[in-house]
């Protein structure tokens, strides 16, 4: 495996009339070749951002303050306008939340998807139009052929998220950049999409980075999760690693404030308060004051990554070789169970510290 | 691990205060007090807010403290240059051209000395700068009389027609078609010949074509805000119709209101002075930056600066009411703004 | 609480609501809707946009005036009153909702204080300016809010505060039934515990009854007693929670069950999703809610309703 896309202590500031907001502070992460990554956040971690940042579209008062954006070993940052138009909708394309909103109400769909390909493309416009028929009926729009000349409102929100979809891949992306694609859409279209978007990724061989705050769409689709948090990065690893053995309490809180159709406590776990505001983060741990685990130290100093496995790290100071042992929330220990069950040979994790630079 | 000074006490429990959790950090600003912030940051608008304050600020205050009296007649002095005191400043110097000669108009004229009139006078010998200043009052006056009829109309007739929907506001909206569909003109000359030409029938002239766009403007609005949360949640509360236009519907059409107040002014100004200009605005004596034009018009190849002047004080008017509305819309609907 | 003796609180009768009624474009928003909600339980309403649940709960507490069909509140039927009259307002003191989107649903141009004062103003709860800011305050710490928040506006707040905000203006006039349209869907995943756990709170201390309405099935399924799955502007499910997750009858609540995503990749990865054929519904046979088992009613015409008691027996066997 080879990696298409790193990110690298990326920061971001955004000019507002109340001061600079950081957005972003300090994310790297990296994309392997074919693999689903799912980011995962609530609004304002900073999750939107960061892709944007990736498609070269951040908002005129943001400022990249520090950081790069490798693309096949080429920073993204430094590319001019032009040569981010050459690469938008033909190296990395992106579907975005509202299949309402996305389409040109008033040009009929095969137009729509064959010029995505004829604008990086020399291609006759015939040819085109074949092309935008072949994706059409990939991406599941039946009598795909017949059906060129009608317009977006001619078909459900479910068809036309596939319209976007194809409009997408038409032009064989290394990266698919996902925003959400499925919150617009009813639960048994969602999962349709789902596997549609599974499907194509064994087809046309692209990576996917997904975002949502759905973390049973994220246990469908991921290989890789990470998991945001006030604009940073707090733990990332595998999808097992993520939902078995999770080891920040923000993911823990996460996981156990979905009721799973199995849930038959009195109340809900919930995280309690509202995520900070980026103007003035709060001094140490960003979560702190949610936190529950919280330590002395949360309040005075950020965590740095700790490594649990080669694929696994998080932000947490309870992974402090000095911290002491807590006691886990039922919903997380039951799911540790399933991780040693799965792993049965695995050690106690060794965590080490990596340098958060 | 250098970076980071741990001590015996770093890995106790921390004590999290509750109010931590509920933090918020972003000042309070009032909508209005938000979409001004905006507008001091647009020099282009304030440069308008400030140059039109200083014209309503002189226009009004020449009721008390005018030069001259803006109707007294000195047919002697007719058709005399600007002069600023004894000040020797090229174009204010009181010379002009009289029978071929460039002279000064004030000797020949036999105008005692100390008297001057800074922008001449006009064939009447009435001392133009108080006629400007009058005039400008005038149409002020008749622009925001005309507004408020406008507006009064044009909000009333808009959220009865919004808010009620169906045949009401098919009815409604009928009548606001035929209304726009008559020339402005063929109306306004209509109405004067049936009232007497004066200050009142012009607003009353200029009301009632121009509310047609303030009602179409509050209709949309109302018909998008109808159908929004807040307005549900009224409903169900038990709030009559009335109390949720005066609480919930003006507030929020506010930014329309006055942005299109905004536009609706310069309309009315100019209008007015249209109407002076082809004469069935304003009587006589009354000056009106209309009636001013009109008459500098007459001798604009000799006097030019009888008509100049009254030009340069309506475009400025005019210009100054245009660029402000503009940074009102920007400032209150920030999402319009390029 | 299923041993009490049960008491209806809403019952609702062949409830119809059409839009342009008569036109061309007619649109036949629900039909032969009829449920009952017995006072202190959640009744959840679930089904997909385009589905009829929320036109279901607004013709309910009266946004909408109903085509024909019966709402009896309390004993009365509401269906037939006319707005601003006397026995409206007191309907509208006793029943209240809270709404989807926590940025459309308070008014941007007012306070807070304001805000949740609304419905204490129109009916007069309070005797002085005094009391009206205590109760505020109140209410403001019963929702987990800051009273000292009460003279900011709407916009300084997150989402999830704004929610609080709305489900204390719904409380301030005191109700005794909430509807509860999509409450939390507009909401962060962390955030949407903590709404769903005050509503639950509140329910308890006030002993409220809750219409729940949402497309989020597993948060349905954990603050309802029973539920009602809609389909195309018709009930297709009406049963017990458990009985409706467990023992799912119609093939619309099957297919709708088998869609969930889960937070487990272990389940993901089996999971597989049936579909469901809406033609089923189109074929001219005449269908009513028919109780299968006790408590347990499907949209069934009289040719399948054998096929469901079969089904069910299965599941018990």
């Amino acid at each position: 495996m080879s990696k298409i896309l790193e990110v690298n202590n990326l920061e971001i500031d955004f000019h507002t009339y109340a001061g600079e907001v950081h957005a972003i502070r300090n994310v790297s992460f990296d994309l392997e070749k074919g693999e689903t990554l799912a980011i995962v956040g609530e609004s304002g971690s900073g999750k939107s951002v960061t892709l944007r940042t990736i498609m070269g579209l951040l908002a005129k008062n943001g400022e990249v303050v520090n950081g790069e954006v490798l693309f096949n070993g080429e920073d993204i940052l430094k590319k001019s306008n032009k040569e981010l138009n050459d690469m938008r909708g033909n190296d990395i394309s992106m579907i975005f939340q509202d299949p309402m909103t996305s389409l040109d109400p008033t040009m009929p769909i095969g137009k729509q998807v064959a010029e995505v390909l004829r604008i990086h493309n020399s291609v006759s416009k015939k040819s085109a139009m074949e092309e935008a028929a072949r994706v059409l009926e990939l991406v599941g729009i039946k009598d795909a052929r017949n059906r060129l000349k009608d317009y977006p409102h001619q078909f459900s929100g479910g068809q036309r998220q596939r319209i976007v979809i194809a409009i997408a891949i038409i032009n064989n992306p290394q990266i698919l950049i996902a925003d959400e694609p499925t919150t617009a859409l009813d639960v048994t279209i969602q999962a349709q999409i789902i596997d549609l978007l599974k499907e194509l990724q064994t087809k046309i061989d692209t990576s996917i980075i997904f975002i949502t705050h759905d973390l049973g769409v994220v246990a469908g689709i991921a290989d890789r999760v990470a998991v945001m948090y006030a604009g940073k990065i707090v733990e990332f690893g595998t999808v097992d690693e993520i939902f078995y053995n999770a080891q920040h309490p923000y993911t823990w809180g996460l996981l156990e404030s979905m009721p799973t159709l199995e849930t038959n406590t009195k109340r809900l776990h919930a995280i309690p308060g509202t995520p900070p505001s980026l103007l003035d983060p709060p001094v140490g741990d960003a979560f702190a004051p949610r936190n529950a685990y919280a330590m002395q130290i949360d309040t005075e100093q950020e965590p740095p990554f700790f490594q649990v496995s080669p694929t696994h790290k998080a932000a947490t100071w309870l992974l402090h070789p000095d911290a002491p042992k807590v006691e886990l929330p039922p919903e997380i220990a039951r799911r540790r169970e399933i991780w040693k069950k799965m792993n049965p040979e695995t050690k106690k994790p060794q965590t080490t510290e990596k340098g958060a630079d | 691990m250098a970076d980071y000074k741990i001590n015996a006490d770093s890995f106790k429990l921390a004590h999290i205060e509750k109010e931590a959790q509920e933090h918020i950090s972003t000042p309070s600003l009032t909508f209005t007090q938000d979409a001004f912030r905006r507008l001091k940051k647009n020099k282009v608008a304030m440069v308008s807010l400030w140059i039109l304050c200083i014209m309503i600020f002189l226009s009004v205050i020449s009721i008390w403290f005018s030069p001259h009296n803006p109707n007294t007649q000195h047919l002697n002095w007719n058709n005399l240059p600007p002069k600023l005191g004894n000040l020797n400043i090229p174009g204010f110097n009181g010379h002009g051209l009289v029978r071929g000669e460039y002279i000064d108009a004030y000797k020949a004229s036999k105008v005692p000395d100390g008297t001057w009139f800074a922008l001449g006078t006009d064939s009447l010998g009435r001392d133009l700068l108080s006629r400007i200043l009058a005039g400008t009052r005038v149409s002020l006056f008749v622009a925001f009389m005309a507004t408020l009829f406008d507006l009064t109309i044009g909000i009333i007739y808009g959220i009865v027609s919004g808010w009620n929907g169906g045949m009401i506001d098919n009815i409604l909206q009928r009548i606001i078609e035929i209304i726009s569909s008559v020339p402005n003109l063929v109306v306004v000359i209509l109405m004067l010949l049936v009232f007497k030409p004066g200050l009142l029938s012009i607003i009353v002239a200029i009301a009632f074509t121009g509310w047609v766009t303030m009602a179409r403007l509050i209709r949309a609005q109302t018909l998008q805000l109808r159908d929004q949360e807040f307005i549900l949640a009224a409903k169900t509360l038990g709030e009559s119709p009335i109390k949720i236009a005066w609480k919930h519907l003006i507030p929020n059409l506010s930014s329309t209101i006055i942005i299109q107040t905004m536009f609706t002014i310069p309309t009315a100004i100019f209008f007015e002075a249209f109407l002076s200009y082809i004469g069935i605005g304003i009587p006589a004596p009354k000056a009106s930056l209309g009636t001013l034009l009109s008459d500098g018009q007459k001798n604009f190849r000799f006097l030019p600066y009888q008509m100049v002047y009254p030009a340069i004080v309506i475009s400025v008017l005019m210009l100054a009411f245009n660029l402000l509305a503009d940074g009102l819309r920007d400032a209150f609907d920030p999402r319009s703004a390029r | 609480m299923a041993e009490q003796k049960k008491e209806v609180l809403v019952s609702v009768k062949d409830l119809q609501q059409f839009f342009n009624l008569g036109k061309k474009d007619e649109v036949r928003a629900i039909q032969d809707i009829t449920f009952d909600i017995y006072r202190g339980e959640t009744l959840g309403l679930v089904g997909e946009s385009g589905s009829g649940k929320t036109t279901t709960g607004r013709a309910i507490i009266r946004l909408y005036k109903p085509t024909s069909g019966e709402i009896m509140f309390n004993g009365k039927d509401i269906a037939k009153l006319k707005n601003g009259s006397k026995e409206m307002q007191e309907f509208r003191r006793e029943t209240q909702m809270i709404f989807q989107d926590p940025y459309a649903s308070l008014n941007p141009r007012m306070k807070v204080k304001d805000i949740i004062a609304e419905g204490i103003d129109i009916h007069h709860l309070a005797k002085n300016d005094k009391d009206r800011d205590e109760q505020v305050a109140n209410l403001l710490e019963l929702v987990g809010l800051n009273p000292d928040h009460a003279t900011r506006y709407p916009h300084e707040f997150s989402g999830g505060q704004r929610q609080r905000i709305g489900i204390a203006r719904a409380l301030a006039v005191q109700p005794q039934f909430i509807i509860a349209d999509e409450p939390i869907s507009a909401l962060d995943v962390s955030i949407q515990a903590q709404v769903v756990n005050l509503l639950k709170e509140i329910q308890e201390k006030r002993n409220l009854t809750y219409l729940f309405i949402a497309h989020d099935l597993s948060m349905v399924k954990y603050i309802s007693d029973r539920i009602a799955v809609m389909h195309n502007g018709r009930l297709v499910e009406l049963s017990t929670a458990s009985e409706v997750y467990n023992h799912p009858l119609h093939p619309y609540t099957k297919s709708l069950l088998s869609a969930i995503p889960i937070p487990d990749p272990e389940v993901e990865r089996k999971r597989r999703p049936q579909p469901y054929d809406s033609s089923m519904e189109e074929d001219g046979q005449k269908r009513t809610m028919v109780e299968i088992t006790p408590e347990h009613f499907v949209y069934a015409a009289a040719g399948e309703v054998e096929g469901y008691k079969a089904a069910a027996a299965a599941y018990n066997a």
